[in-house]
């Protein structure tokens, strides 16, 4: 989308002096390109979207992973949700996380090396920037947001999202405040037959170059340990302007852009799965939509934590105690209440891929112009197994990826699925991860 | 101290620092000079007390890392994202429309303008210095006042409006890292050379978060700047002075809450099915009444801070009442004392402790054994291993009915022994209570063992665990660790090991009475100097510094270069 151009604050002083201006008609798919591959206003590509997905303490592996693999596997009972969307998926299994020497942080070592390659020394050092970040860093800085989190777990202190080890990106954990944050007052509708620019705002903007100024007079005093969270304030100051200047500009139309209803209440509070699944599908459906109306670019969301502490109605051990506690069902052969919480985790997934590949965008769905990629803390959850990981992705990222596969990662590193997700978003990186987590190798069955 | 050796102490001090406060306060490096972000009850706190209590934006900041127990600590290192900014904006502009709603203005703005539809410098210089300095939490030169003036000019005049002009102006200030950001700054010591000190309006603010979570008002900031806070009997002054202020209880509230870690209310949740009694509301009310429990014990009643172990006095709700088991009290809070036999007695009995580090459907001796040791005696308890097998807890022939018989493997199994013997012998005596904090005798038809130990202290109930702790030294030592680590905003390390012994033996003498803690860490020379901290260890990623790369970095700036006329 052309958000800037050279002219545009003569043409803003013009519309403020003339109050409302009437612009042309909602667009629909006549906007698109012959090819429907770009925006025929501009000529712009459609724009290819990441994002990624959480759960926590893996699957049960007996009743997941499918023997066959490529294309066409069978479904194993626990798959099942994922049968409904396995032309959009690729699911990659027998995946190692590797310590190189540290110690096997529970619940912690095995997602961080998944998210930035490196495995932590302690459970006290944050990790530094994930790869949502690399990405954003790539393709979200023209976007009202960079970035969007969210997390169904009702947890507003746990992340899956690092700037660096300092600066976690806090999720949106409310359904009520993550609407309002997307769609309320500060919205642009981009299908909005007229455009009206809010005067408050060009004023707002003047102030702020006032408050940039301040950072400056505070970097000659603060020590050099805090320059550098100086410098990330100052980051989120040009943030807000960016904003407060996007908000001073007619969009461009988006045909898949549709303002979701209004959200007037939350879901209530509580680690049920119900409850989880009910805030899971309600942050989902946001986030969709910020994604159609390209409010973003990166987002992640999860759907539990680490150590996922999900519960049953009248089953008294949460998810991670009943991994440890439940004894292996001796004709199962796993153990079957850990296989619930695992199995409505996998459901959620699989809800969240519909969600996005029912949006039409050009001659596909949304989700032919994304990647997601979904990962969890450990194999068997057990025994906090750092091997036999499972990982999924999603989408054709704009034709760059293949779906529909089962690829058996024959106990290589789960970095080579994060590091094969960058190179389908265009990160120009020869390798990914330290150690023996690093990689060069992506799957190339994957990436076409 | 006595005799000789306190008249010695006592002439060294009045010959270093004027005798005010008598102390033998051992030499120490002081603590560092940090930034701190402002917290969200910080700000909130000084947003009431600036513009009155009817402001009071909705909003939620990022959360702050806990650092060496405490979440104050944690605003020392916590970095700033671009969602972070946009809820400061967010908020910001809460603030501003309410301070400018019609109803709000005429109390709010100290003058009337000419004409509210135009800009009024001299209305709108009345207001900034009313408002500015409390937020800057100093005072401002005139260059600085005029430049709001001139702002808040421009904007009303395109706006056609004097309130909102000044409203926008507010939300500039109120998103300044002037404001959101306690940069402390040091200064040469004239006393001491070679030392610094934070300057007047660092100590000030250092002061008032410490003892009113809050920024300075007016009155603090007048002394500092009159130079009277520099003075020792300045200083005493005005510590003596906010101690004595109603907002008091309101810094003594959040340092509380912060040690206790009760930011973990805002997600617990229990089975409905398992405890129907225990709603959201009574997850409110827990805390509260833990809080209420502290303030009058310790603050009202300048009581011994290690009773709160073992009193039976507290306040009842009627969401409360039925987990402990009493007639339904109320309406709203009223005083409660339990009887004298009854197993109640101290915080550890109460729902916040018991309920709080417990799973939503069952108790756990583990989590609350764990929680004893680091909230109350500020220990590290380490994680568990990877590779162990749990699964004997749950025994599956029902042969096993309690808690006691379920996790004796642990103690059996050399690789758990070794953590589990510090969790396990407190964590079974408070058994008694189940995952909602109610009282009980059985669990699944069997009478359950709560005798216990604690750091060799053998007792054979819950109330015998109140007292142990009550009795071990190790509690007034970590109150005092935790407060002070709260007070000068940065993790307590081995350089304060000798203030902190010092501050103890204080406490102790002075029989445990917390206002007196609070003035001597106020008053202790290693709160006032400070040092350059050394560059944090940090874990950076060799190969992922994809926001300092030179080439993005060029692109954003020649973005926003060209956003600019």
């Amino acid at each position: 989308m052309k958000v800037k151009n050279l002219s545009r604050r003569h043409v803003l002083r013009g519309i403020l002096n003339g109050g409302v201006v009437a612009v042309a008609l909602p667009v629909l798919d006549c906007l698109l390109d012959d090819n429907g591959k770009a925006w025929a206003s501009t000529g712009e590509a459609l724009p290819v979207r990441f994002g990624t997905w959480f759960w926590g303490l893996g699957a049960t592996n007996r009743i997941f992973v499918p023997e066959k693999v490529g294309a066409g596997y069978e479904i194993p009972s626990q798959l099942a949700p994922v049968g409904r969307v396995q032309q959009h998926v690729n699911l990659i299994t027998n995946l190692n996380a590797f310590r190189d020497g540290e110690p096997n942080l529970c619940h912690y070592s095995g997602w961080i090396i998944g998210r930035t390659g490196k495995a932590p020394k302690s459970s006290a050092e944050q990790p530094g920037e994930t790869l949502d970040i690399t990405v954003a860093n790539q393709i979200g800085r023209t976007t009202r947001f960079r970035t969007l989190t969210a997390s169904a777990t009702g947890d507003f202190r746990n992340t899956v999202s690092y700037e660096n080890a300092n600066s976690p990106n806090p999720p949106e954990i409310s359904p009520l405040e993550f609407y309002t944050r997307l769609f309320g007052a500060d919205f642009q509708d981009p299908n909005a037959p007229t455009f009206t620019p809010n005067p408050r705002i060009m004023v707002r903007r003047s102030v702020l170059s006032g408050v940039l100024d301040e950072i400056k007079s505070m970097q000659k005093t603060v020590g050099a340990a805090d320059r550098q969270r100086l410098d990330e304030y100052f980051t989120g100051l040009r943030h807000l302007e960016k904003q407060f200047d996007q908000q001073l500009t007619k969009p461009e139309p988006i045909a898949a852009c549709h303002a979701p209803p209004v959200i007037t209440q939350d879901p209530k509070m509580g680690v049920e799965v119900e409850q989880v699944e009910k805030r899971h599908r309600m942050l989902t459906d946001l986030m969709v939509m910020a994604v159609a109306c390209d409010q973003t670019r990166v987002f992640n969301m999860a759907y539990s934590n680490a150590q996922a502490n999900t519960v049953k109605e009248g089953y008294e051990k949460p998810h991670h105690t009943t991994t440890h506690e439940e004894p292996i069902d001796g004709a199962l052969h796993y153990q079957p209440q850990c296989a619930y919480f695992s199995s409505r985790a996998i459901e959620e997934w699989a809800y969240f891929v519909e969600a996005f590949s029912k949006i039409r965008e050009g001659s596909g769905s949304l989700l032919d112009n994304m990647l997601i990629y979904a990962n969890t803390d450990h194999g068997e959850a057990r025994i906090h197994s750092l091997n036999n990981m499972v990982a999924f992705t999603a989408g054709r990222a704009g034709g760059r990826v293949k779906t529909g596969l089962h690829v058996d990662a024959g106990a290589t590193g789960v970095t080579r699925v994060g590091f094969t997700a960058m190179r389908a978003m265009g990160v120009d990186l020869p390798n990914w991860g330290v150690k023996s987590n690093m990689t060069d190798k992506a799957f190339s069955e994957i990436l076409v | 101290m006595t005799g000789g050796a306190a008249l010695a102490v006592t002439l060294l001090v009045a010959t270093a620092v004027g005798a005010l406060h008598g102390s033998g306060e051992p030499k120490s490096k002081g603590t560092p000079m940090s930034m701190r972000l402002l917290t969200q009850d910080q700000y909130l706190n000084t947003m009431a007390y600036v513009f009155g209590a009817n402001v009071q934006p909705t909003t939620r900041f990022a959360a702050l890392p806990r650092t060496d127990g405490l979440l104050a600590s944690g605003a020392s290192i916590a970095g700033l994202t671009d969602a972070q900014l946009e809820t400061y904006q967010k908020t910001a502009s809460k603030v501003a429309s309410q301070v400018m709603s019609e109803d709000s203005r005429k109390y709010l703005v100290p003058c009337e303008p000419a004409a509210a539809d135009a800009a009024d410098a001299v209305c709108a210089k009345a207001f900034f210095e009313q408002v500015a300095p409390l937020l800057y939490r100093r005072t401002l030169s005139d260059d600085q006042i005029a430049a709001f003036v001139g702002a808040a000019g421009a904007a009303a005049a395109s706006l056609h409006d004097f309130y909102q002009g000044l409203g926008v102006v507010l939300e500039g200030i109120l998103i300044s890292p002037n404001v959101l950001l306690v940069a402390e700054v040091g200064e040469p010591d004239p006393e001491h050379p070679g030392q610094l000190r934070l300057d007047r309006w660092s100590l000030a603010t250092r002061l008032s978060l410490f003892l009113w979570n809050a920024a300075p008002d007016a009155e603090l900031l007048n002394a500092a700047q009159s130079g009277a806070l520099e003075t020792d009997e300045g200083l005493a002054e005005q510590v003596d002075r906010m101690l004595a202020s109603p907002r008091l209880e309101t810094g003594v509230r959040a340092l509380f809450d912060d040690m206790f870690a009760f930011e973990d209310f805002s997600r617990l949740a229990k089975d409905n099915t398992i405890y129907p009694n225990f709603t959201g509301e009574t997850a409110v009310d827990a805390r509260e009444q833990t809080l209420r429990t502290v303030v009058d014990h310790l603050i009202t009643h300048r009581g011994d801070y290690r009773d709160l172990f073992t009193t039976r006095k507290t306040f009842m709700s009627p969401s409360l009442a039925p987990i402990y088991k009493v007639a339904a009290q109320g309406p709203g809070w009223t005083p409660y004392e339990f009887p004298a036999d009854d197993p109640h007695a101290g915080l550890l009995t109460q729902v916040s402790f018991e309920a709080l580090h417990s799973h939503p459907g069952r108790s756990s001796a583990t989590l609350r054994g764990k929680a004893l040791r680091e909230v109350m005696l500020c220990q590290t308890v380490p994680r568990p291993p990877a590779n162990v097998d749990f699964s004997k807890v749950q025994n599956p022939d029902g042969s096993v009915k309690t808690a006691r018989e379920r996790i004796a493997f642990h103690l059996q199994n050399a690789s758990c022994a070794g953590c589990h013997r510090i969790m396990d012998p407190m964590g079974l005596s408070m058994e008694a209570f189940d995952g909602s904090g109610t009282f009980r005798h059985e669990e699944n038809g069997v009478e359950i063992d709560t005798s216990g130990n604690l750091d060799g202290v053998e007792f054979k109930d819950i109330v015998g665990l109140g007292k142990a702790l009550h009795d071990n030294p190790q509690v007034p030592w970590c109150a005092v660790r935790r407060t002070f680590a709260y007070g000068t905003g940065t993790a307590a390390d081995s350089n304060d090991r000798r203030v902190l012994e010092h501050l103890s033996a204080e406490f102790a003498d002075q029989g445990y009475v917390f206002p007196d803690l609070l003035r001597d860490v106020a008053l202790s020379r290693a709160f006032r100097q400070v040092y350059e901290p050394k560059l944090r260890k940090t874990y950076p990623l060799p190969d992922l510094k994809s926001a300092e790369r030179t080439q993005q970095r060029a692109a954003a700036d020649a973005l926003t270069v060209s956003a600019n006329p």
